[in-house]
């Protein structure tokens, strides 16, 4: 086991975890990425709603960003020092991967931060199940494409 | 000072995916192989924020309402429906077939590239169509 990765995964979901908490005491909103964004994208223009769904990506894209000014401070597989990875596949893949996880979320109304993070956190039925669900579905896909298909993705 | 918020939480999200190295699909996929080089990282990075939340939430919600708003917007079904559980099924797929999810795929812009890209469109073109299947309605 990679300790240091370890602890650094725990105190950047303790970071996550003030997100959630500050969205909630700050707005009354959940932080659900995928709801939060699809809001942003898709709503009926509102102002109120569309400005702070905004500089909340902002804010979510500008956060890795930081880390990189600082350096040192990612927790990239290959190397440490790196933030963002790239992406594993080509852009066929990726367009079947990005609509799959567009209508799953959409239709099942969440995801690893809606369902997983803030759900579990309240203690949700339905998220815990979501959140085993996809969880699951994950690790099927990946265990076919790396040990069944065998590296074809 | 509601875009401020909404700034600050985005902020702090994107840090926090960035120090647990979630902006990364390789950490993802390696958690989700747990028949190859398992890597445990993100299982970290779930239960910190969890945990964070839940004693966060705690706190927050015995108050009558947000610092700026009127009420606390919270789910209210408790229903376990086909709706959820296929949603949940086809994320997973898409999940696992990328390594990303909604938030470290938006959170990985700084640094993108075509693939990442094709996969955010795709990801807000599958919103749009979640929103018009007969499923949702």
């Amino acid at each position: 086991m990679d300790w240091t990765s370890n602890i650094q995964g725990l105190i950047g979901g303790g970071f996550i975890g003030l997100s959630a908490v500050f969205l909630m005491a700050t707005l009354g909103r959940v932080a659900g990425i995928s709801g939060i964004l699809a809001g942003l994208f898709l709503d009926k223009p509102n102002r109120d709603e569309l400005g702070w769904r905004l500089m909340f990506l902002l804010g979510l894209v500008s956060g890795p960003l930081l880390l990189m000014l600082f350096g040192g401070l990612g927790n990239a597989a290959d190397s440490s020092q790196a933030v963002i990875g790239a992406p594993s596949g080509g852009i066929p893949l990726m367009l079947i991967a990005g609509l799959l996880v567009g209508i799953g979320t959409g239709v099942g109304s969440g995801c690893t931060s809606g369902h997983g993070v803030c759900g579990l956190a309240r203690l949700s039925r339905r998220s815990l199940v979501a959140t085993l669900v996809f969880l699951l579905a994950a690790m099927v896909v990946v265990f076919l494409t790396r040990h069944v298909i065998g590296g074809a993705v | 000072m509601r875009a401020f918020f909404g700034y600050i939480a985005g902020l702090l999200f994107g840090v926090g995916l960035g120090l647990g190295g979630m902006t990364d699909p390789t950490r993802v996929l390696g958690f989700l192989d747990i028949f190859g080089a398992w890597d445990p990282t993100l299982l970290f990075v779930l239960g910190g924020a969890v945990i964070t939340t839940f004693i966060g939430y705690r706190v927050i919600l015995r108050q009558a309402k947000p610092m700026w708003g009127d009420s606390f917007r919270l789910p209210t079904r408790h229903d376990l429906d086909g709706k959820l559980l296929m949603g949940a099924a086809l994320f997973g797929i898409g999940w696992g077939l990328s390594g990303y999810c909604p938030g470290p795929a938006f959170a990985s812009i700084g640094n993108s590239s075509y693939p990442l890209i094709a996969m955010l469109f795709a990801m807000i073109a599958g919103w749009w169509v979640a929103r018009r299947s007969p499923f949702v309605q």
